[in-house]
């Protein structure tokens, strides 16, 4: 519970509200000076957001991959090891998930748990990958899973281009219906939107990340060996070891991602020129979050909303896209830049805890 | 106008922080060429009476003279201008950078933006010669000693052409050799005109160094007097403000049997040296068995050793006879060993960790702590508020962070952790290093109150009062052996220094008096 209390505290809540705001002027004025209407702008990004029961439908489908790959990037932040090889996690998860839906045919109960726990191992091994080199060769796990991005890309386009295609498209060739995990009756209900079960599980993900990190043993180690490795080995802890296993856990996050883009949103794979980036947004989701399970949940939905929402943008107010993304980096920029926006807050809290302290005095 | 005698003068100097007086109403008088100690506890207000008079602290009230001149000092850059050198007990060095190229910092001799190197060289050259500091001007600071690099500190604040020299805390680093030393060169540089002030919390070194003291206690001037009307004995009372123990009751003690047995240990380093090499020794139950030595012959990886931190190429370690050579960590841990390590914060503790979070560490797997892989907060709680009350570890309760404790109470919060495991043996390296008197006399009752329990103690220091006031033997290591054992009851520490340097003829005879 001390670990709640320590997220909600005051300016927890103040600072990522006064960034948002004012990467919205930001945004406003690059607009502005672009001669385009801001105020437009805004209310059609609003209205792509909460337009209608598609649009939210879709906007939760821009987020949940987010959440995992943010949910990743944290996890492994805090055990101290910084992942930034999420991208190729999650097209590993993707690749898993797509050979047992194409090769395989078996009855749904066991297809589609199936195609995710191979899609999650997937992306776990391929992190453990890098793991492993950090804990037994001492390789930096950031060049090293960088690195394994790419090879995951090809290896993947690789794979679905060779033994999974259909033949004459640059794409595979659809998963059967039993391992998919789109929820048919809510698309239905909300203007045939991609919804699937992989968001039930992001957010479930969300409560695995804390009660693993903060609840059990091996959460206690993990932690140790990420805040003070020193002391860890002191304490007892097979440090490398750890290491591999925090990898392996932040990659299955990852993986899971990838795994439900291809169960719960397109059905096949395609051969991809360059990678969707989650991997990347991923680490900005984590840092705006704080590392905390909450604050990527939030940072997930506020990274996915913009991106999701800009397309609005430059559909109803006519913002070409390169200004959309201005407005997005800034909107971002100034969340990242706690130190910023705490500068520009200091004048009122520091007028509004000398007032109270007055206040204090006079009441004694 | 009078020439002043006076170097500074600090007159009602008043700093608050929130919820604290940190100097209140302080008088300081420094006279030209003198050495004065600024005596106090840790958090007695030294530190920030001098930050003061260096210009990182704008005080509340008060004011400061400079050679007669009253003067507002506003940043660092004025308290130099006037003449005030620093020398920080963290040193603020380039570790890349040479000897010369550090000291030259920010005033460097340059034609056209380009450096001079040779002339940087020569002048660093001219002025460690003129004041006895020896260093090579073209060596790198990262290659150099840290007693060596502390007179490349000294060197800055001489060439920026300091008559007034602050130490914080000079001795806190060095070995015996270096504050040796370093004692020399404090007199000569006083012996040159220069005026020091001294901020320390050892009594010893006041005695030997200063020519007068101003005793702080808790953000008040208690006492100035001149050393030579005092003794180390009245200064801790003053510093404490009670009656101090130096003299741990301790009484004699027939040991029992072997605890720990080590035989012809060998470790390779990183070079092919071998940084262990055959050393060997036994430690009983009821008996505090010290390691003497200078910083570096191999007394951390002896413990690295025992404790299954860092594996041993050859040889055996027993733990009642059973063979505990190259395990983990954990094993030796079960098997009956607690550790106090050298460096709380890089091994003891994890300071963003809570209080009650670094109780279990070392101990967090054991079922009572949390079955099925959980662990069980409330029983973590339960132990952590015990040993708390127990061990009077101060702060602001079990769940702030490690980091949030002053330095004693951190030790003490570790002491209470490895005495609850009910060790074996208990190994304690450096238990005292940082801690103001009241602290080290606390964990000198408890280091012995567990002797007299019947624990095998291990205890590895640097300071030889403590070696001499705690063990019940006392052993001398030098490169990676054992060079002998030195009689506790007829201390010299003529001979344990040249046994701490390698002579074997000392060693000898040693040997031969007991």
């Amino acid at each position: 519970m001390n670990t709640m209390r320590k997220i909600f505290d005051k300016s927890s809540f103040l600072v990522p509200l006064v960034a948002i705001i004012l990467g919205l002027l930001c945004g406003a004025l690059a607009m502005y000076a672009g001669g385009y209407d801001p105020w437009l702008a805004y209310s059609s990004l609003l209205k792509k957001l909460f337009g209608s029961p598609y649009d939210i439908g879709e906007a939760i489908r821009a987020i949940t991959p987010l959440i995992f790959t943010g949910i990743a990037v944290a996890f492994a932040f805090r055990t101290g090891l910084f992942n930034i090889g999420a991208d190729g996690q999650f097209i590993m998860g993707m690749t898993g998930a797509t050979i047992v839906g194409v090769t395989l045919d078996l009855p749904w109960y066991i297809h589609a748990p199936l195609a995710i726990i191979v899609g999650g191992l997937f992306g776990g091994l391929w992190a453990a990958l890098a793991g492993y080199l950090k804990a037994a060769r001492g390789v930096n796990e950031v060049i090293s899973s960088i690195m394994l991005n790419w090879i995951a890309l090809f290896l993947s386009n690789y794979i679905v281009g060779t033994y999974l295609v259909l033949e004459g498209q640059q794409k595979s060739k659809p998963l059967h219906e039993s391992s998919l995990v789109t929820i048919k009756w809510l698309s239905e209900s909300m203007g045939n939107a991609r919804m699937h079960w992989g968001t039930l599980i992001a957010l479930l993900g969300l409560i695995v990340f804390y009660v693993v990190l903060w609840r059990t043993k091996k959460g206690y180690e993990l932690r140790a060996v990420g805040l003070n490795p020193n002391a860890a080995l002191y304490a007892g802890m097979n440090v490398n070891r750890t290491i591999i296993t925090s990898m392996f856990i932040s990659g299955v996050f990852a993986g899971l991602g990838g795994v439900f883009e291809i169960l719960g949103v397109f059905g096949y794979q395609t051969v991809m020129a360059s990678s969707w980036g989650y991997g990347f947004d991923g680490i900005a989701v984590a840092l705006l979050g704080g590392n905390t399970p909450i604050g990527v949940f939030l940072g997930a939905i506020l990274f996915g909303g913009l991106s999701y929402g800009s397309a609005g943008m430059s559909f109803g107010a006519d913002v070409p896209p390169e200004i959309v993304r201005i407005v997005i980096g800034s909107i971002i920029f100034f969340v990242a830049s706690h130190g910023l926006v705490k500068f520009f807050l200091k004048p009122f809290m520091a007028r509004r805890s000398g007032k109270s302290k007055s206040e204090g005095g006079g009441a004694r | 106008m009078v020439r002043s005698t006076t170097a500074v003068e600090l007159k009602g100097i008043t700093k608050r922080f929130p919820g604290l007086v940190a100097n209140d109403n302080i008088n300081f008088e420094l006279k030209k060429g003198e050495i004065h100690a600024l005596l106090g506890e840790n958090g007695a207000g030294k530190s920030t009476l001098m930050n003061i008079l260096f210009g990182l602290y704008q005080p509340d009230e008060g004011e400061i003279w400079v050679n007669g001149n009253k003067t507002v000092i506003d940043g660092a850059g004025k308290a130099i201008e006037l003449g005030i050198g620093m020398v920080h007990q963290h040193f603020k060095l380039v570790q890349p950078f040479t000897v010369a190229e550090n000291i030259v910092l920010g005033n460097e001799p340059s034609k056209v933006g380009f450096l001079k190197y040779r002339k940087a060289n020569q002048r660093v050259r001219d002025l460690s010669e003129r004041y006895g500091l020896k260093v090579d001007p073209q060596m790198r600071i990262k290659d150099i000693t840290v007693g060596m690099q502390q007179r490349v500190e000294i060197l800055k604040t001489l060439y920026r052409g300091a008559d007034i020299l602050i130490f914080d805390e000079p001795t806190a680093v060095l070995t015996v050799q270096e504050i040796e030393e370093l004692i020399e060169i404090l007199r000569s540089l006083s012996a040159e005109g220069k005026s020091i002030i001294l901020i320390t919390h050892k009594l010893k070194e006041v005695m030997a160094l200063a020519d007068t003291v101003t005793v702080i206690r808790r953000g008040k001037v208690i006492r100035t007097l001149p050393t030579s009307e005092t003794n180390e004995r009245h200064l801790a009372e003053l510093m404490v403000g009670r009656d101090v123990n130096f003299q741990v009751e301790k009484s004699k003690q027939e040991p029992g049997d072997v605890v720990l047995s080590v035989d012809s240990l060998q470790m390779k380093g990183e070079q092919s040296k071998n940084v262990l090499d055959g050393l060997g020794f036994e430690v009983r139950a009821g008996e505090i068995l010290g390691i003497a030595g200078v910083d570096g012959n191999g007394q951390s990886e002896l413990v690295y050793a025992i404790t299954g931190m860092r594996s041993v190429n050859g040889g055996s370690i027993k733990l009642n006879g059973k063979d505990i050579t190259n395990r983990t960590p954990r094993e030796v841990s079960v098997a009956g060993v607690s550790h106090i390590p050298e460096d709380r914060h890089k091994h003891g503790l994890v300071l963003d960790f809570t209080l009650s979070e670094n109780m279990i560490l070392g101990n967090y797997f054991d079922p009572q702590f949390g079955k099925n892989g959980f662990i069980d907060f409330k029983a973590m709680d339960v132990l952590a508020q015990q040993l708390v009350t127990e061990f009077d570890v101060r702060g602001s309760g079990i769940h702030a962070k490690a980091r949030s404790l002053s330095g004693g109470n951190q030790q003490k919060a570790i002491i209470a952790r490895e005495l609850w495991k009910n060790p074996d043996l208990l190994i304690a390296v450096q238990p005292t290093r940082g801690l103001d008197i009241g602290a080290i006399e606390y964990v000198h009752k408890r280091l012995v109150e567990a002797r007299n329990q019947g624990k095998a103690i291990l205890l590895v220091s640097f300071e030889l009062d403590e070696l001499y006031a705690l063990s019940d033997r006392i052993a001398v290591m030098y490169e990676g052996r054992i060079m002998g054992e030195v009689d506790v009851d007829n201390r010299d520490d003529q001979q344990l220094g040249l046994m701490m340097a390698g002579d074997a003829a000392a060693a000898a005879t040693a040997e031969g008096r007991k």
